[in-house]
């Protein structure tokens, strides 16, 4: 690496003041200067948890020398007292692009591009290790100023584009020297996102599913490109091995991400640094097990502008805590030792830097960790601790010169010393005269308060109770000020000038309105920091709102617990032999249904008088897209290597919603964008628990595919006529490809010999190894005839066919098949595929022996699948113990799972509804939803939240106004869209 | 060349379908009959036990018990002790046969190019012998308003009946109203360029608001004056000021409504209807004083916000029937046309979350056709109105008991069967036989 840094550098040969030793030199003597600097009696922050008082710092070159109490300084030195003054080291900001450009993006055509445009590199555009920030960085003395003022003096910096980014560089923010001198590392950090590079249009991924398949791809692609099993060469690869010691820091960006991220880098074994989003107090549990290290941004929601009561109703509760709740992020994050740096990145504005982190500190976060997040943290983090981060001998010589405690907003940094040069950002020389005067002049007597910044002070001037129009400049060591006096008929101003003296009172001459010459002088009563002091106290600690699980409407206060019930006297819909049991009892404990029985007794349980309810197990939806970011990876016909599993939402107000439709069990499945989808992740809806905690505990394995229209793109537009296939019958020639390159890799790899492992390869080699079973989309018979046709040659089944609107055509082929039907109840002529999907669908599978289920691919329909249950009644004849299975024990056998759920039977899981009338009547409410013998949702407690939601909006819109009245900044209201996702839902990477 | 290929293709195989015609159209009533021990459902609020429903000629003869029917005057009778007699059910606010499948752009009759095109009229595009249509009747919808959705000024609505030959026989009104879509003040983020995907201000809400503003004022001005030379658009919104068309506005916020109400008071047009008034219980006062109904959206829908109440769309037909505010149920939105078959079960859910049977039984016959402006023709079951009627097993608005044995259309007995029923019957057969 080094080697590389010395080549580069010549690059950068140019306008040096520092020449090299063994550079010639052609325009004057050969000159070197080194001279010492000593800075003394300051108090010295060495770093975080170490100051010294009255110390000195002894600086040449670039690098600390010496730091203590007892300095020698050498004859060759520049003294520079510091009394009553600090020195902190400059802040180090490890996530920036500050030098380099963004990327273009290509212009061009509109259709689709699904192969690399990069040759000789990896096959996907968007995996770009070989990028290095370092080749595109110029630096920004613009920019490098903004930075320089708000304290910063080392970035890492590096080209924010990609899936894998490459390297990024660590910069000294030195606006005197050049390259090769400032730039402290050419390569000193990885770089991985979720996000696609601009630079290229090929098509995959289209998801974050399809993202994390990609990184995980690359990695195995990596370690075998490593023992030299390519044939050829892959540049990427190549760049991603030699790059791979080096820290890797991962742009999440959001919570969801923050885990996602950690996900990956455990199942590797790397350590990310996990760029987050600001919300990390959200899931706290989950990013302290993450163990990893965060970049915290610095950046808080500001106030919603919410005066407009039309206007309130679109701001969000969600949105309305986000305000109040993330500037407790890096406190919260702090008291629960996640190890974090600080960076400036998010934010609009670098100034707005010192007043968000003083809100930080305001909020909880110790000025100690503060310190640490902004040196030593992103130091260590960077492996530059030796160099950066502290003022210990050998760092950089990189330190501010504060008047007080950094960290105080009374507090004024003077100078930012980088690589041992000074930055003026105020000038110490220049004495404060900010308070309050008595101004006597032509024998009247005015207040004169001077208050502002030191070098750019505000004054206020008063006569009596009666404010007088005045203005002051202060340059230059003198003052003007001048006024209008108060007089109704004329402007007049009154000119006053001063010499700063190092008396406190204020002499000096002026003219007045007349043109006479006249003597003043202004006597100082007090300094203006009393009066701040004095604020403060008066100051109240914000007031912050509690989280909940989740932290959205309808969330928890606290975790609702298991509990013993016995429900009472209610009518029973076993779903088992004994069918439908009045005046019934069921006890739950321990999660499970333990007893069912007339007249229970047992002691110690809630009692639930269940007398003309109904009681029934859980509702299981087959086929859902709700508590999910993505659905669909449309980059590929083939996508098995993406899993649903990685993209939950736990915070889905979806998942509540169902819930008080009697939902208890869904599985969510991959899109319908190509024939062979990602895998299902299948859940149970326990609202207010972590994404990992929402998964069904032993699940089945299974996979989406899908046929149709919108595999081959039907009805995509005109442009996307590219990918194959674009018919019917290319989509066997799609399944046969696969399953037989799954055989033959399965074959290679139970052979002992050396393969390279392909997840999409492993996972459709599960299929054929029936350790992993087939869902899939369906409408026309055709192609529901030929996906079993072909899964017979491969000698398997086809578990599931989802929607199967025309499975009543083929129901005595797919009776011999095996295959089961999960079906809409009455859905049909939404597009062409369609026009032969009847109601009676359900009825007639049934009929010829087929296990049906009804499905709801839709967030609305699917808290109501108790109604669409009833249309088997409807449309058929079905038996309301029949048509009432669909919805239950049917889905529950289609899924593998009949064995802990979909009946009452004892046992199997408490997943239980209780029903105010008869399930399938359209007048039937959930009173109670349990799962597990916890209850998730009632009908009582739902009222209370309405009420609840509406106090805390309330009390959060008064905050809003208050703080806007206060002159924050606000932002218009915002309604956070729950985007509807959909078998044809895609993402925007 | 391709393409036109394709569309042509595609154009000629609906033509092909369109011969699978509906079921052919009942002939007029031809002998008067008499329903006999149902309990009957009369549509404003009243249910008659163990009722006889008469009818001849297409019109209803005699409502009332069964005790007080003189039996000699019907020729023909059906004894349906124990079951149900409804009028038949009106949806609202519909686009049945102006466009057959959703993403067969060649079947969509909804959207005209323009802005102010009060002149085009749905009823001339509405396909009679629609596949999606007939499906509905099994249901007991026998009657809809159909609609027209583009531009800003969207057209001219008529209300037809589903069982005729052509849309001249279909029609009950014709051009019963005009359809506006009102503008947002509220517009949402171009996400697809960068833009955040919330809503925001929208800044040309008061430029949108002006524009159908201006348009009526000339209209009006036109109107008054000579006519000539003839302009169509403005021809085509005059009964909007006498009070002979309805004005229906499809709005949402609070706030737009009020802007609506404002408007038309401003501009003389009367009768005034709110169509979908997502937030109309928030005005429902001004609402009910006013005298102007909503048609409300279908109540299988979600919240619109995440901390709204989960059952709110659930909740929302009985909040402004409350305040006095005349409801009925429109099913504008997705999949609309093959969903309009649920239109009873939109009411029943209304039911559910507290509103009276009965009463939420109106929000699809009384109200409807008082809305629509045809409750002199049909919406209850009474003694001079149309037989458009239906007998059904039990209550209508809960699936498992909406099954009908019998439909009427101005007394003419109407074919419950469709094509969803025949491929039942044709698969039942083939595995009955295998």
């Amino acid at each position: 690496m080094k080697k590389l840094l010395l080549s580069c550098l010549l690059l950068f040969m140019v306008n040096q003041l520092i020449a090299q030793e063994y550079f010639p030199e052609s325009i004057g003597v050969k000159s070197v200067n080194e001279k010492f600097t000593a800075f003394t009696n300051a108090t010295i922050h060495v770093g975080p948890t170490q100051t010294i008082e009255k110390g000195t710092l002894l600086i040449q070159n670039q690098k600390v020398v010496s730091v203590g109490t007892n300095v020698n300084l050498p004859k060759n030195c520049i003294v520079i007292d510091l009394k009553d003054k600090h020195i902190y080291p400059s802040f180090i900001d490890m996530y920036t692009n500050f030098g380099i450009k963004k990327p273009k993006s290509p212009s061009g055509s509109r259709a689709p591009q699904y192969d690399a445009s990069r040759k000789g590199y990896y096959w996907n555009d968007h995996i770009i290790p070989d990028q290095r920030g370092f080749n595109d960085f110029k630096f920004d003395d613009k920019k490098a100023k903004e930075f320089i003022t708000a304290g910063f003096g080392v970035v890492s910096t590096h080209q924010q584009d990609g899936i894998m980014r490459g390297t990024g560089l660590v910069v000294a923010l030195n606006t005197t020297d050049s390259n090769e001198i400032r730039i402290i590392d050419t390569d000193a950090t990885q770089h991985v996102s979720f996000t696609k590079s601009k630079t290229s249009k090929q098509s995959y991924p289209t998801s974050t599913m399809g993202a994390m398949a990609l990184i995980r791809q690359t990695y195995m692609d990596a370690s075998w490109y490593a023992k030299g099993n390519s044939k050829t060469t892959d540049l990427a690869l190549k760049a991603l091995n030699n790059s791979k010691n080096l820290p890797i820091i991962f742009e999440a960006n959001s919570l969801d991400n923050d885990l996602r991220g950690a996900k990956i880098a455990k199942e590797f074994g790397l350590n990310y640094i996990i760029k987050g989003g600001g919300f990390e107090y959200e899931g706290l549990n989950e990013i302290k097990n993450s163990n990893a290290s965060y970049i915290i941004p610095i950046k808080f929601p500001n106030a919603y502008d919410v005066s407009d009561p039309y206007f309130d109703s679109k701001v969000d509760l969600t949105m309305m805590r986000q305000w109040n709740q993330a500037p407790t992020n890096p406190s919260v994050l702090a008291d629960n030792g996640v190890n974090f740096a600080l960076t400036t990145s998010d934010l609009k504005a670098i100034k707005d830097f010192k007043s968000n982190l003083l809100k930080a500190i305001e909020y909880g976060l110790d000025k100690e960790t503060a310190l640490a997040s902004l040196t030593t943290i992103p130091a260590k983090l960077l492996g530059k601790s030796s160099e950066i981060g502290t003022l210990t001998k050998g760092s950089y010589a990189n330190f501010l010169i504060t008047s007080g405690d950094v960290f105080d907003k009374k507090s004024t940094l003077y100078e930012n010393w980088v690589q041992g040069t000074k930055n003026v950002i105020t000038d110490m020389t220049v004495k404060d005269i900010r308070g309050s005067y008595t101004l006597s002049i032509a024998n009247k007597s005015y207040k004169l308060n001077i208050t502002g910044e030191i070098s750019k002070p505000k004054s206020e001037l008063k006569l009596d109770s009666l404010k007088v129009n005045s203005k002051i400049s202060y340059t230059n060591g003198w003052i003007n000020l001048f006024y209008t006096p108060l007089n109704k008929d004329k402007t007049e101003f009154v000119r006053l000038t001063a010499a700063i003296t190092s008396n406190d009172n204020l002499t000096g001459s002026g003219e007045l309105t007349n043109g006479n010459n006249i003597k003043w002088t202004a006597t100082k009563k007090a300094d203006k920091e009393k009066k701040d002091e004095k604020k403060k106290e008066e100051k109240k600690l914000p007031i912050v709102k509690p989280l909940t699980y989740p932290n959205v409407a309808f969330g928890f206060k606290e975790l609702p617990k298991q509990q013993s019930i016995l429900f009472q006297n209610v009518t029973v819909w076993t779903n088992e032999v004994d069918g439908i049991l009045e005046q019934t009892d069921v006890l739950v404990k321990d999660g499970k249904i333990s007893k069912i029985g007339k007249g229970l007794k047992v002691s110690g349980t809630t009692l639930i008088d269940g007398t003309g309810k109904h009681l029934t197990s859980g509702i299981i939806d087959e086929h859902s897209h709700i508590a999910l970011t993505s659905v669909n990876e449309a980059g590929h016909n083939s996508t098995a290597e993406v899993t649903q599993e990685d993209v939950l939402d736990p915070d889905d107000i979806n998942i509540y919603r169902n819930l008080a439709g009697g939902v208890t069990t869904i599985q969510l499945l991959h899109g319908s964008a190509n024939p062979i989808g990602g895998r299902a992740a299948l859940i149970k809806l326990k609202w207010g628990v972590s994404a990992e905690e929402l998964l069904y505990k032993n699940r089945p394995k299974f996979i989406k595919f899908a046929l149709g229209e919108n595999v081959k793109q039907s009805n995509w537009g005109d442009s996307q006529t590219v990918r194959f296939p674009q018919t019917r019958m290319g989509v066997e020639q799609v399944y046969i490809d696969y399953f037989q390159r799954a055989k033959e890799y399965d074959a290679k790899k139970k052979s002992g010999a050396s393969y390279r492992k392909d997840i999409e390869m492993e996972v459709i080699a599960e299929i054929l190894n029936k350790e992993r079973f087939i869902t899939c989309h369906s409408y026309v018979q055709s192609e529901i005839n030929m996906l079993m046709k072909v899964a017979e040659k491969f000698d398997f089944n086809i578990n599931t066919f989802t929607h199967i609107l025309e499975g009543y055509k083929v129901a005595d082929k797919m009776k011999s098949h095996g295959v089961g039907g999960s079906t809409f109840s009455d859905w049909w002529a939404y597009k062409y595929e369609v026009n032969d999907a009847i109601p009676f669908n359900g009825a007639i599978m049934h009929s010829q022996g087929i296990t049906v289920a009804f499905n709801s691919d839709d967030a609305e329909m699917s808290r109501r699948l108790n109604q669409e249950a009833a249309k088997a009644v409807k449309y058929g004849g079905l038996s309301e113990e029949e048509a009432w299975k669909f919805v239950t024990l049917n889905p529950a056998k289609l899924l593998h799972i009949d064995d802990k759920v979909g009946s009452i039977k004892v046992g199997k899981d408490a997943d239980l509804v209780l029903w105010s009338d008869n399930p399938l009547s359209i007048y039937a409410k959930a009173e109670r939803t349990m799962i597990e013998g916890v209850t998730y949702f009632d009908i009582v407690s739902n009222e209370r939240m309405n009420k609840e939601i509406k106090t805390e909006r309330n009390e959060l819109i008064n905050m809003m106004i208050q703080a806007k009245n206060k002159g924050m900044k606000t932002q218009t209201p915002v309604k956070k869209e729950k985007v509807l996702l959909h078998c044809d839902s895609l993402e925007n990477l | 060349m391709k393409k036109l290929i394709k569309k042509i293709t595609i154009a000629l195989l609906l033509m092909s379908l369109g011969a699978v015609a509906q079921q052919t159209p009942a002939s007029a009533q031809s002998e008067s009959i008499l329903i006999i021990g149902v309990t009957a459902h009369l549509g404003n609020g009243q249910i008659i036990e163990n009722a006889a429903i008469g009818f001849d000629q297409g019109k209803i003869t005699f409502v009332g018990a069964v005790s007080e029917a003189d039996t000699s005057n019907f020729s023909k009778k059906i004894e349906a002790t124990g079951k149900h007699v409804y009028p038949g059910f009106i949806v609202s606010n519909t686009s049945n046969g102006i466009l057959e499948i959703d993403a067969v752009r060649a079947t969509k009759d909804t959207d005209e190019v323009g802005e102010m095109i009060p002149h085009i009229r749905s009823l001339i595009a509405y396909n009679a012998e629609s596949r999606v249509t007939e499906t509905l009747r099994p249901n007991g919808v026998l009657m809809g308003q159909i609609t027209p959705r583009g531009g800003t000024i969207s057209g001219t609505s008529s209300i037809v009946q589903f069982d005729a030959w052509n849309w001249e026989d279909a029609a009950i009104k014709i051009d019963d109203g005009i359809h506006v879509n009102w503008p947002s003040s509220i517009s949402f983020g171009k996400w697809w360029l960068g833009e955040d995907k919330g809503p925001k201000a929208n800044k040309k809400y008061a430029e949108s608001v002006n524009d159908i503003k201006t348009f009526m004022a000339e209209a009006q001005a036109y109107l008054s004056g000579l006519k000539s030379p003839m302009n169509i658009p403005f021809e085509a919104v005059e009964d909007l000021f006498n009070g002979e068309q309805r004005f229906y506005v499809h709005v949402s916020g609070q706030k737009e409504i009020i802007d609506v109400i404002h408007f038309c008071k401003e501009t003389g047009i009367k009768n005034l209807v709110i169509v979908h008034g997502a937030e109309a219980h928030k005005v429902a006062d001004i609402l009910a004083a006013n005298n102007i109904p909503v048609i409300l959206d279908r109540a299988h829908r979600l919240p619109s916000h995440s901390d709204e109440d989960i059952f709110f769309p659930y909740k929302h037909a009985k909040m402004l029937m409350d305040k006095g505010v005349v409801v009925a149920i429109g099913v504008e939105g997705q999949m609309e046309r093959m969903q309009a078959r649920n239109l009873p079960f939109y009411a029943g859910t209304f039911a559910a979350y507290g509103l009276d049977k009965e009463e939420a039984l109106k929000l699809i016959t009384l109200n409807a056709a008082k809305i629509l402006g045809i409750d002199n023709i049909v919406g209850t079951l009474e003694v001079g109105k149309d037989a458009t009627l239906f007998i059904s097993e039990g209550d209508a608005l809960d699936m498992r008991t909406n099954i009908l044995s019998y439909a009427f259309i101005q007394g003419r007995e109407i074919s419950l069967e469709s094509h969803q029923t025949e491929l039942f019957e044709r698969y039942m057969t083939k595995y009955s036989e295998e």
